[in-house]
């Protein structure tokens, strides 16, 4: 046990930590240079393409050190953003220690502080490295005296690297081995076992990953999921290399892989603790939430035939994703269709990206909303996330908004405006901190609905990339909500409904009315666009009739073209639905969230 | 069988020969493209070369593609000298041609004989060539009265030798005259009026020399020719989609008022008997034979189409091959798609029991409601039997033909 270590890379958005993992896999020659592909931990498609990771993946590095040593470094990788902070937690809970990376270029940023606190709440030994030191923009000292003010750990302990060049790996790999402890735990013990991550094989159902804190674990066994009782027998244990390798057990310390018969992810819970049946651990591992989603939104398939290939396409894709969840919806202007719930926006574009991608539907998704509470006159109370169900006005007596504390910090010339962001955003209590010269930390309350309707594109905006942002859910509080009903050509579109601040439903009703104007193509009649309280209209745009659309010649050589033009435009054709006798194209559903002022 | 009111039939006429459409057993279309012109026009994408001296080399090889099909298309209908500038050659040249396709097909004894002429290079002796050479019709590329407005377009010619060459058209005998008219050009000065004016006196000025066919083109920008790369580069632009619509739209009222029928996007006749019969096969699915560089052919399923290029062209025949340069079996969805945008781009429209009986699908079925929803928006009339499109149809038939298929 004294020749493993358990260590994770925590870092802000790109700065550079699959690129990192990358090369320490390469370093320790777990891969030949010659089938390397880049961010092997990353093997998501969309992941690689959107330079993030999304679900967590690990790999054990044989590791012969400056002492002689053989070691076995299990590398857990985290998944990198805000939507995920709770896998992230589970993840650094397995390991003993950290690489806490920043980005020579950019600092320290507000992942960057998120990441080091959840890795002080885990009692981690905590390594920093200052990546991509090879950028004609790197400033070393100036990284390395945030590292000292705005992280409080030694800069001095810092390690210099550019994992894209190469460089500083083996310091990497050789602190690794001195500075993070060994695990701990007594292979005898009841076992103790921490579910980190889980991924569903076709073949062999779901893989569980897991950290064993104590006892040994071994093919044949019988294990019992703390969260809900349920038992397995254990068909086959093994540990990562790139892939999955078999072994005869787990013991105290190991971070590896059970197989159990387990049907599909969402059995499994993250953060979940693994015992014997016959010999149980007196008490969980702490720190186990039931995470549950936090926007919300309705996936429709374009064409009402292709309804049971996305059931059949949600159900597959749930398999390997636990946190997704979602139940039939209809809708009287979309049909049949799914009411999903997300761990976030970005959540929900991947899933939307996978749905297309890897089942080729083509499906919209309705305005997202997070879930609020109502309160009514007979003292009834109730969750709504779909403005669908927004309950009669009139027996309302009170309505609850979820909010969150933002944590942003900024190059402080941008403090005014991002300020005057957050109290458009309707955000209170804000607190203001410099973490050195120039630099500040600003923290306000805000509701999450202002959140996922275009905020974060606001803030990279007004600070130019220059500000990072971070958040956590903190609470529910009273709010004046309506309902804001959008009408095109006097039909209400059920799908584009928002429940909204009433301070802001008229602004909201205007620039809806002003984006679906752009996204939806003039058709062959004038089409009204309304945005209405109640009754009450409250904003309006017209998309006139289109006018001409024809080419002037067509004749021998031309047919072939024009045809194959046509035939290129029914396919994108698909991706409209119609609304009573308007074509509304799929991006006009998200694109009602975002903002046209930047 | 009902056809909508704004179908005019000559009493008399069987319906068959006048929504002759979808019918595969029209005889086929012979097309010559002559790629040879004295320069390039600032607009036109067309293939052509400017050498002279490649004519015998061009005349030799025309034979030959003539002998290698034929077979496949012994009797025709229609012969089409497009180009290019088919006027370019002397009339010996032209005799040549004319005697070879005469001698390799069947030419059916009322067949119409198409060549396009340009109004600078015009004599009294060619077209008294082209008269005896049993040419019927001729279509003259006027494109404009104005002459900044040909000078914009780098045409070789100007307003008065097109009145000049209409007259020594008529006198040389000729009862059936196209002219062909461009409009839409971005407005000098930035007064999209005047340039709105332009055209209508251009359009008068036709119309005063009663032509018996009259081809209005919308200016379109073709890729790599000297007007795309200048309005690149310049503060003009075309007219957006609304004038775009004012100049379609008043043209075909003007021109309908003067007796014209507005029977394709761009083409009018005097009557339905003057309608460019070979250009109509392009529409209705009919076989064509097309020779020389560039030129297209399609034989009911089977398109291809020749090399750009002249040297390959000649070089394939030499060898004694067909000078292809590619080919598309079409599936019949295919030509579903084809025949419902060639129908919609005329004004007879399409014949739903012809369309189902030829094509195997059934719009009045599939497209009822569709057609129905255009038909309460103006843009097609339709009686159950058929659908065309209104004036208002017409200049948006791509919109149509995207929203049927």
């Amino acid at each position: 046990m004294k020749h493993i270590r358990n260590f994770s890379i925590i870092a802000h958005i790109d700065h550079g930590k699959s690129t990192l993992a990358d090369r320490l896999i390469q370093y320790t020659g777990v891969v030949d240079a010659r089938n390397f592909q880049d961010q092997i931990l990353d093997n998501m498609d969309i992941e690689r393409e959107r330079g993030i990771t999304i679900k967590s993946q690990a790999i054990a590095l044989p590791y012969r050190a400056a002492d002689g040593r053989d070691y076995t470094l299990n590398l857990i990788d985290t998944p990198g953003h805000v939507d995920f902070t709770y896998e992230v937690s589970r993840s650094l809970a397995s390991c003993e220690g950290v690489l806490l990376l920043v980005d020579a270029a950019q600092g320290v940023q507000a992942q960057t502080l998120a990441n080091l606190y959840l890795a002080l709440e885990n009692d981690l030994a905590i390594i920093p490295v200052i990546n991509k030191i090879d950028l004609p923009s790197a400033d070393i000292e100036r990284v390395k005296a945030q590292i000292d003010s705005e992280l409080g750990l030694d800069p001095e302990t810092a390690i210099l690297c550019s994992a894209k060049e190469g460089t500083g790996i083996e310091s990497i790999l050789e602190a690794v081995v001195r500075q993070i402890p060994p695990p701990v735990g007594d292979p005898e013990s009841p076992l103790a076992a921490l579910i980190f991550d889980a991924k569903y094989d076709a073949f062999r159902g779901t893989v569980i990953h897991c950290r064993l804190f104590a006892g040994t674990l071994k093919a044949g066994d019988v294990i019992r999921f703390h969260y809900n009782d349920a038992t397995y027998r254990v068909e086959e244990v093994g540990r990562f290399r790139l892939q999955r390798e078999k072994a005869d057990a787990l013991r105290a310390g190991d971070v590896g892989y059970i197989i159990a018969g387990v049907k599909t992810v969402s059995d499994v819970r993250t953060g979940d603790t693994i015992t014997h049946e016959d010999r149980p651990c007196a008490a969980p591992l702490p720190g186990f939430k039931e995470i549950k989603p936090v926007v919300f939104a309705s996936i429709y398939p374009i064409a009402s035939d292709d309804y049971e290939d996305l059931a059949v396409s949600l159900e597959k894709y749930k398999l390997n994703d636990g946190s997704f969840v979602y139940e039939k919806d209809s809708s009287a202007a979309l049909g049949q269709g799914f009411r999903c719930g997300f761990l976030g926006l970005l959540h929900l574009d991947v899933v939307q990206e996978r749905l297309e991608r890897e089942y080729d539907l083509s499906i919209i998704l309705s305005v997202p909303s997070v879930r609020y509470r109502f309160i009514m006159k007979d003292g009834a109370s109730g969750w709504v996330d779909n403005p669908m169900h927004y309950p009669d006005p009139l027996s309302i007596i009170k309505s609850e908004e979820p909010f969150i504390r933002a944590v942003m910090m900024l190059p402080d010339r941008y403090l005014g405006t991002v300020m005057k962001l957050c109290m458009e955003k309707r955000g209170v209590n804000s607190q203001m901190n410099y973490l050195s010269p120039g630099r500040v930390e600003l923290t306000y309350e805000m509701p999450l609905a202002e959140v996922i309707y275009d905020f974060y594109d606001r803030f990279k905006s007004v600070t130019q990339g220059y500000g990072s942002f971070d958040y956590d859910l903190i609470d529910y509080r009273e709010s004046n909500l309506v309902l804001l009903d959008i009408l095109v050509n006097g039909e209400k579109v059920d799908a584009l409904s928002q429940i909204v601040h009433r301070e802001r439903a008229r602004a909201r009703g205007v620039q809806a009315c002003d984006r679906l104007k752009d996204e939806i193509p003039r058709q062959m009649f004038k089409i009204a666009i309304q945005g209405a309280i109640g009754g009450e209209i409250i904003s309006r745009s017209t998309i006139s009739a289109f006018r001409k659309d024809v080419t002037a010649k067509c004749y021998g050589g031309d047919i072939s073209r024009k045809r194959k033009l046509l035939e290129k435009q029914k396919k994108g054709k698909k991706r409209m639905k119609m609304i009573g006798n308007v074509s509304i194209p799929q991006s006009a559903f998200l694109a009602v969230l975002k903002s046209d002022t930047d | 069988m009902r056809v909508p009111p704004d179908i005019a039939i000559p009493p008399g006429e069987p319906l068959t020969r006048i929504t002759g459409t979808m019918n595969s057993e029209n005889l086929p279309g012979l097309y010559l493209h002559i790629p040879f012109c004295r320069g390039k026009c600032a607009y036109c994408g067309f293939y052509s070369r400017t050498d002279l001296s490649l004519i015998p080399d061009f005349l030799k090889s025309l034979r030959a593609e003539m002998t290698l099909y034929r077979e496949a298309f012994s009797r025709i209908d229609t012969v089409y000298l497009g180009g290019g500038t088919p006027s370019i050659l002397g009339a010996s040249h032209l005799e040549v041609i004319l005697d070879a396709v005469r001698r390799q097909f069947v030419i059916a004894d009322d067949a119409e004989i198409t060549v396009e002429l340009n109004p600078g290079d015009l004599t009294a002796r060619a077209l008294r060539t082209l008269r005896a050479l049993g040419v019927n019709r001729l279509t003259l590329g006027c494109q404009s009265f104005d002459d900044a407005v040909l000078a914009f377009l780098g045409r070789r010619h100007s307003a008065g030798q097109c009145r000049d060459a209409i007259l020594a058209v008529r006198a040389a005998g000729f009862d059936d005259l196209g002219l062909d008219l461009i409009y839409g050009l971005p407005a000098p000065g930035g007064d999209p009026g005047t340039a709105f004016r332009g055209w209508l006196a251009s359009l008068q000025t036709a119309l005063s020399f009663q032509p018996e066919h009259l081809s209005c083109y919308q200016l379109t920008l073709e890729a790599d020719t000297p007007l795309a790369a200048t309005l690149a580069l310049s503060p003009l632009s075309l007219p957006d989609d609304d004038l775009s619509a004012r100049y379609f739209l008043t043209t075909s009222e003007r021109l309908e008022a003067a007796g014209y029928r507005h029977y394709e996007v761009s083409n009018f006749a005097c009557d339905d008997d003057h309608r460019a019969r070979h250009n109509r096969k392009y529409w209705d699915h009919t076989p064509y034979l097309g020779l020389g560089p560039s030129a297209h052919s399609f034989d009911g399923t089977r398109r291809w189409w020749n090399p750009r290029d002249f040297d390959a062209w000649v070089g394939a025949l030499r060898d004694g091959m067909r000078p292809i340069a590619g080919e598309e079996i079409l599936t019949l969805d295919q030509l579903r798609l084809e025949a419902l945008f060639l129908g919609l781009r005329t004004r007879e429209g399409i014949d739903m029991e012809a369309y189902r009986k030829r094509y195997g699908f059934d719009l009045c079925a599939e497209r009822g409601d569709k057609i129905a929803q255009l038909a309460a928006a103006g843009l097609v009339r339709a009686d159950g039997y058929r659908f065309s499109p209104t004036r208002r149809g017409l200049v948006c038939a791509d919109f149509l033909a995207r929203f049927l298929s």
